[in-house]
């Protein structure tokens, strides 16, 4: 039962002379309900936790064992190899290529698709008339699948007669070797990215947005600046937090790109010169296009170890710029505003 | 399980209600009318955003001539059912089987993220039990890793099992979702006031009882959403099913990429495919799209 039903129980016989003090005797529905409200709670949990085990940190550390190992197929099982299979991969060109592809995909996909997105999210905080409507609007290629976004964009970045290169040489200017050339195979690619994912960060950007308070924007007015002015100096330095937040989510992302490398031409295996393998790419490579499933463990740790290094150097980021954001007062008037509300 | 597939899994500051926060908007209008180029950036923005699936149908409704004209036509050919049809039977890619294994394991998976996220984020939001903070800490953790790191050892033990090829295998994995337990977690914390449980646990309701009638009754609105943002993220997953299921029981996915992989490539087919697999996701974004909007709004680190 609960804490203040048996309160009574627990507390009663204390008034009572010592001498007189009678066993404490629970009715079974009152152990029950004890047993109930201690253990319900992990019970509750216990789902998530029983399954991660299972399907999370189990793979986690036997990745960690069959990365020490060279795999056999036929047997099924490995032999200790040591650290070899980690020397192979950092000694591959193959990875310096698909480390440097992964990471000019992120940096192409998300600095553009964030700039963007903060713009778009300027235009929907202002006060325009059918707002829901502008805001489906922009979300609608968030439900598309990467998969199905990579095979119109593979079309419309066709090297002989894509769409794009189609509009390039009607208006005089040359084609472009969208999978040839690695920089523009990795525009291509970024641009997939960015067309599913900049309306979804515009929403995200918007919602913190509204949390700024109108009066400084009324102050700001009185005081002289400029719509511009304003922009620069309200609301950009408002949105830090939520900025930082989507640089970390589209990183974990970025680092991880597979779907859209995978889908822009027919072989998948990230063009004849690797011009576009990524990290998760060559690990399917490796793994399900070589079954060597010691050497895909090992890459899939060394890009894990990858991923908490930039988690670790963002978050550090994160927390000088926050606390930056506290001293200027952007952030601390507003709790005490919404305090004031409730 | 892709990091990003969910919406914002940032600290939920506020949940104000849709009509609160417009009110508040419109008590405090900004002075300036949105002007016409806000409206022609914005029909700039959203033209872009429709063009792609334009784009698919345009081709696939041609034929395969289409796609190597210069001179094409910007309005959609006649032939978009021929094309659909012949996705459809295409034996190597098995559209139905596809279409269905797609809407019967996301809707699987959807509903038991929503029930084990909302069990578990009422035990940490609202019961008080010995190390339950660090182990609230411990699940937002595992939000970090990447699915990379465990599909070896998930490959050889679903073909172990003889899983390979079975939708179980990318059922399993995804039943439950750190950032389901957070959401429903963060919600809980902010909607259920403590007087209500123990209102009724002094009427003597047990504690699953108790469950039932407050807390599932609470979490409604952000069951519905956990369970349209997980339902949208578990339709378009590529990377685990590519891996784990064949070429006979795909999922709409992976039933798209077998149709490129066909020797010779034929576009009108190929995107008459995709646009048929982006159909049922468009359908459920007609009807629910403002709540997903109002999911990511509500989910967003706010200054």
């Amino acid at each position: 039962m609960t804490s203040t039903a048996t309160r009574p129980a627990a507390s009663g016989p204390a008034h009572r002379p010592a001498t007189e003090r009678q066993p404490r005797v629970l009715s079974f529905s009152q152990k029950l309900s004890r047993w109930d409200l201690k253990v319900s709670p992990y019970l509750y949990i216990s789902p998530f936790f029983i399954l991660f085990a299972i399907t999370g940190l189990f793979p986690i550390v036997y990745t960690a064992v069959i990365s020490f190992q060279e795999w056999d197929l036929i047997r099924n099982s490995g032999t200790f190899i040591g650290f070899d299979q980690y020397i192979w991969i950092l000694s591959q060109a193959d990875f310096w290529t698909a480390l440097r592809n992964t990471f000019s995909i992120f940096l192409l996909s998300s600095v553009p698709q964030l700039i963007l997105a903060i713009f778009i999210a300027a235009m929907l905080d202002r006060n325009i008339r059918a707002k829901t409507f502008w805001r489906m609007s922009v979300l609608l290629p968030y439900v598309m699948a990467p998969v199905a976004v990579a095979l119109i964009f593979s079309n419309m970045f066709g090297d002989n007669h894509g769409l794009v290169n189609n509009f390039l040489t009607s208006i005089g200017l040359n084609p472009i070797a969208w999978h040839k050339d690695p920089f523009w195979s990795h525009i291509a690619i970024a641009t997939m990215v960015n067309f599913r994912w900049t309306g979804y960060n515009a929403l995200i950007l918007l919602a913190a947005m509204q949390a700024v308070p109108r009066d400084y924007y009324e102050a700001a007015t009185v005081d002289g600046a400029g719509p511009f002015r304003q922009f620069w100096s309200i609301t950009l330095p408002s949105l830090k937090p939520t900025l930082i937040f989507v640089i970390i989510t589209a990183t974990i992302g970025g680092l991880q790109i597979f779907d859209e490398p995978r889908m822009f031409d027919t072989f998948g295996r990230g063009g004849a010169a690797n011009q576009w393998l990524t990290i998760t790419l060559y690990l399917y490579n490796i793994g399900w296009g070589e079954f060597n499933f010691g050497r895909a463990a090992a890459l899939a740790w060394i890009l894990f170890i990858i991923i908490l290094a930039i988690g670790l150097i963002n978050l550090l980021v994160t927390r000088r710029l926050v606390r930056d954001e506290g001293g200027r007062g952007v952030v601390r008037p507003r709790r005490r505003r919404k305090g004031a509300q409730q | 399980m892709s990091a990003i597939s969910t919406p914002p899994l940032a600290v939920v500051e506020e949940n104000i209600p849709n009509d609160n926060r417009r009110s508040r908007r419109t008590t405090k209008i900004r002075g300036v009318r949105a002007s016409f180029w806000v409206y022609a950036g914005l029909a700039v923005v959203v033209i872009s955003a429709i063009f792609p699936f334009y784009w698919s149908f345009l081709i696939g409704s041609g034929d395969s001539s289409t796609i190597n004209d210069p001179n094409m036509s910007w309005l959609p050919g006649g032939n978009f059912v021929s094309n659909a049809l012949a996705v459809m039977n295409d034996p190597a890619v098995n559209f139905w089987p596809a279409l269905w294994n797609s809407i019967w394991s996301s809707a699987v998976i959807a509903a038991s993220v929503v029930f084990f996220s909302t069990l578990a984020g009422w035990a940490f939001a609202k019961l008080r039990f010995p190390g339950g903070k660090w182990l609230l800490a411990f699940v937002v953790a595992t939000m970090a890793v990447p699915m990379q790191l465990g599909v070896v050892p998930l490959y050889l033990l679903f073909s172990d099992l003889g899983w390979t090829g079975q939708i179980g295998a990318i059922i399993i994995p995804a039943l439950t979702s750190a950032f389901g337990v957070f959401w429903m977690t963060q919600y809980l914390q902010q909607t259920v006031p403590d007087e209500l449980i123990e209102a009724a646990r002094v009427d003597g309701a047990s504690m699953i009882r108790t469950f039932w009638t407050v807390g599932v009754t609470a979490a409604r609105p952000a069951a519905a959403m956990l369970f349209l943002f997980t339902f949208v993220g578990a339709w378009n997953q590529f990377f685990w099913p590519f891996i784990v299921l064949d070429r006979q029981n795909p999922t709409l996915p992976v039933a798209l990429s077998l149709l490129q992989s066909n020797y010779f490539v034929d576009y009108s087919i190929v995107l008459a495919g995709v646009l048929l697999a982006t159909i049922p996701l468009l359908i459920l974004f007609a009807f629910t799209g403002r709540q997903l909007v109002s999911g990511i709004m509500a989910g967003a680190v706010k200054g």
